[in-house]
């Protein structure tokens, strides 16, 4: 049995997750629209190759990738492009994006979709090609394109596949039911990445609150008779975070500012695994996800298999939301989840879940008072980090002191304000104060930049200067020395004179 | 439906300012009963005035501040400060040096820095400093404590209290006094020399002690503080009373034990330092800052000309928490060395 390490910090807040039934898994409906954002990963978003009016079958690619950092995006059901221009997506900042708009006609005419069963005697390269072909990028909420992370360089051997069956935030099962509904899956979908990377150890990581799961995937991994580690922790917010994971598994943390595949390891969600298992073996591009539909606000709480760019309002009017006044939908957990600005945006590759959570179940914030400088927030910080500090820096702008106190090893986890007694919205801080730094950094760039090339300019001036300078002083030089310099010209036209007259 | 907009995370713990200033007042109740039992109703009703006094003062100042008075007086934090600045009040003192003491505290320890949360310095013990340095002789008359002396009843404490200069004869040297004031005797036959100094701390200091040490547990249990503050503060406190010691001779610093429980040693422990505004923010910080107010403590009661060593010593090192701070920062998540 693996050795389990502490991480420090860390709260228990109320899980709530039995209000979404985990295990049990039913198919969202076909909406009559799908609006797919062109960018649903991290990094350069895709370009669209289809054109408004073409009609398109379930699997067709739409967008391709564009450089390495991105992946396409796929139709998860035949029917016409009705539309490509911004429309409001799932973002913090509520902001529009370029979509693909998808009048499905629920044929669910598909591709002729090839899969590779035999992927054990097929290059990992090619294995690799293929997932990012899928459209795979991490489907545990940061969405960083998996072939990326399954490349990390010849210089970094991988050891380790670690599996991150965490699922930490409170109300969400979508991985719970993931692992319990797909368990096979799972564990090829592992098999298959490990192979991919090279590593010679598979662990899978399950918070011990989630024991379906656990027994789900163990009963898995004795069918496949595969050498795969199944391993459970204590429940713990925010065990989840990738870093967090890794130290509670392997007692070793990841540098600051590195990877995972820095100390051997290569970490992905139950999703993940799974979506590339469907992409490996059946051939199928990522094209639906699992999301968890919850709160008090919702009459038929659940999970859901739904099709990528599905509107959130189709699938909270599935689930029947009674919605309040004023209602707050939250994109993700409680604890890390955003607030949607708009409901016709749709739901993509990251979204894991919906929340609708009624007006007693999360009251609005209370005002915030003075910091008292308790020190809670620093005995809960996964990162070690003293978040009292960082909040009067933060409200200073003192940029200095935040990086000397690290402000950017910060996970934006929100354990801190969880637990403080004066109600601050500590991580809105944190994030403010993370994109001030990171725009003087570039601000200092650019004048660096323009520094530079008005130093070198002033260099090439006085050189330039110098050999006039120079040149006059040699001619200068010789007029002094007697020669005349007329008289050298009228020599040297009578030299070239004389020789053309020696050739007739 | 308009769609409410706020930042994660959407969920919070349900801790309160006030009331972990409410469980600080609480925790000071058993020390302040058995004031009360050894010193008579000085203490309760030094309290009680103090804290109508810090009320209005907190009252007055937020609404001039443009603040919100009704917040400000709701979370409690002003009658913590009035409260542990009372407890260190001599029992018997005239009305004006509370009331004095509490409005120094209020204003020149808190609100001239920009109110709760801003001070670098520990209010209440500025309040106390202040009135030791300007009125020696009224902070330094403390009471006899029962078994000595006849207790003053509710009337005669009232009457102390308003009509300060009419009565005379309850006050009496502390047993830190007496230590300080020691010449030529052997500790243990000084000890013996005095009938207010039999007990470990003194008849009633003892007693006192051990109840904000009650008091201070319970803190910890409810985790309002962390331990490292208080504990280094008494294992310093203890050592150094130890080397000090000298064999019990007639300059020996007294044991440690006396140390230990006589004086406001764990009322400073618990009530004082653990101050989180003013004191250092990590664990490791605060084991320094506890560590050096033992320290200062020490030397202060057995060198200073003050016995009241503990305010000194707790000012002295809130403006050293910056500076300890500095070079105390915890190691963030992937910056320590991979042979650790």
């Amino acid at each position: 049995m693996r050795e389990i390490h502490d991480i420090h910090g860390g709260i228990h807040p109320p899980e709530r997750k039995s209000l979404s039934r985990p295990g049990e898994l039913r198919d969202a409906p076909l909406p009559a629209r799908l609006v797919l954002p062109l960018r649903q990963h991290l990094g350069t978003p895709a370009k669209a190759i289809v054109n408004v009016g073409d009609t398109v079958l379930g699997g067709q690619v739409l967008a391709q990738a564009q450089g390495v950092v991105s992946v396409p995006v796929h139709a998860p059901t035949s029917g016409t492009i009705s539309a490509i221009e911004p429309r409001p997506i799932a973002h913090a900042s509520g902001l529009e994006d370029t979509c693909i708009i998808l009048e499905t006609d629920g044929a669910d005419h598909w591709v002729r979709c090839e899969g590779i069963p035999a992927w054990q005697s097929v290059a990992p390269s090619l294995l690799v090609e293929r997932i990012r072909e899928a459209g795979i990028a991490g489907m545990g909420g940061a969405g960083f394109p998996t072939a990326v992370k399954l490349n990390p360089g010849a210089t970094k051997p991988i050891e380790t596949l670690i599996i991150n069956g965490t699922e930490c935030e409170p109300y969400i099962t979508a991985d719970d039911t993931l692992m319990q509904c797909q368990a096979d899956a799972l564990v090829e979908g592992a098999l298959i990445l490990a192979y991919v990377v090279g590593a010679e150890q598979i662990v899978i990581g399950i918070e011990d609150n989630k024991p379906a799961a656990i027994a789900r995937v163990t009963e898995a991994v004795h069918r496949a008779s595969a050498d795969i580690e199944v391993t459970s922790f204590p429940t713990k917010y925010p065990s989840g975070g990738e870093k967090q994971f890794i130290e509670i598994l392997t007692g070793q943390q990841v540098p600051s500012g590195g990877i995972p595949a820095d100390i051997g390891l290569v970490c992905v969600n139950p999703g993940t695994a799974v979506a590339a298992k469907q992409a490996i073996i059946d051939g199928k591009p990522l094209t639906h996800r699992t999301v968890t539909l919850t709160g008090e606000a919702l009459g038929k709480p659940g999970n859901v298999t739904a099709c990528i760019g599905t509107p959130i309002s189709h699938l909270l009017g599935d689930a029947a939301l009674s919605a309040e006044a004023r209602q707050r939908i939250i994109h993700g957990g409680p604890m890390m989840g955003f607030a949607v600005s708009d409901l016709d945006a749709p739901i993509t590759k990251i979204t894991n879940c919906l929340l609708a959570p009624t007006a007693r179940e999360l009251p609005p914030p209370s005002p915030a008072k003075p910091c008292i400088r308790c020190g809670h927030c620093a005995e809960v910080c996964p990162a070690s980090l003293l978040p009292q500090q960082l909040y009067w820096y933060s409200r200073a702008k003192d940029h200095e002191q935040l990086s000397e106190h690290r402000l950017l090893d910060c996970i934006e986890c929100g354990a801190c304000a969880y637990v403080c007694p004066s109600q601050i919205p500590l991580v809105q801080y944190y994030r403010a104060a993370k994109g001030q730094m990171r725009e003087s950094e570039q601000e200092k760039r650019r004048s660096d930049n323009s520094r530079e090339r008005f130093e070198a300019r002033q260099t090439r001036l006085e050189e330039e200067a110098l050999a006039k300078e120079a040149k006059r002083a040699a001619r200068k030089a010789a007029a002094q020395e007697g020669v005349d310099p007329i008289q050298a010209a009228i020599e040297r036209a009578q030299a070239r004179k004389s020789e053309q007259g020696g050739t007739p | 439906m308009s769609l409410l907009r706020v930042t994660s995370p959407h969920v919070s713990g349900q801790h309160q300012v006030s009331a972990v200033m409410r469980d600080v007042l609480l925790a000071t109740l058993p020390g302040i009963i058995i004031l009360t039992w050894f010193f008579g109703p000085g203490p309760l009703v030094n309290i009680l005035l103090g804290a109508l006094v810090a009320l209005i003062t907190e009252y007055a100042v937020t609404a001039l501040r443009g603040q919100s008075p009704r917040i400000a007086v709701s979370d409690l934090s002003v009658l913590v400060t009035s409260t542990l600045l009372c407890i260190a009040l001599p029992p018997y003192a005239p009305w004006w040096l509370i009331v004095l003491g509490v409005v120094i505290a209020v204003l020149l320890g808190k609100h001239v820095f920009g109110g709760l949360g801003y001070n670098p310095f520990n209010p209440a013990m500025v309040g106390y400093v202040v009135l030791l340095i300007s009125f020696p002789v009224q902070m330094s008359s403390w009471a006899t404590p029962r078994g000595l002396a006849e207790v003053p009843g509710v009337l005669d404490t009232l009457r102390h209290l308003f009509l300060p200069d009419t009565i005379d004869g309850v006050t009496a040297a502390t047993p830190l006094d007496l230590l300080r004031q020691n010449t030529g005797l052997l500790f243990k036959d000084l000890l013996t020399s005095r009938p207010e100094l039999t007990g470990w701390g003194g008849v009633g200091w003892f007693e006192v002690n051990l109840a904000f040490l009650a008091g201070g547990a319970w803190l910890l249990y409810r985790r309002i503080f962390t331990w490292h503050a208080p504990v280094a503060m008494l294992a310093a406190l203890g050592l150094c009373a130890l080397i000090g010691y000298d064999g019990g001779s007639s300059e020996s610093g007294g044991s440690a034990l006396f140390h230990l429980f006589s004086g406001a040693t764990m009322f400073a422990a618990f009530f004082i330092i653990t101050d989180p505004v003013s004191s250092a923010v990590s664990n490791k910080g605060r084991l320094i800052f506890g560590a050096l107010i033992g320290l200062l403590i020490y030397l202060i009661r057995t060198l200073g000309n003050y016995p009241d060593a503990v305010a000194f010593a707790v000012l002295i090192l809130n403006f050293c928490a910056p500076f300890i701070d500095h070079y105390t920062q915890p190691a963030v998540y992937g910056t320590r060395s991979k042979d650790e």
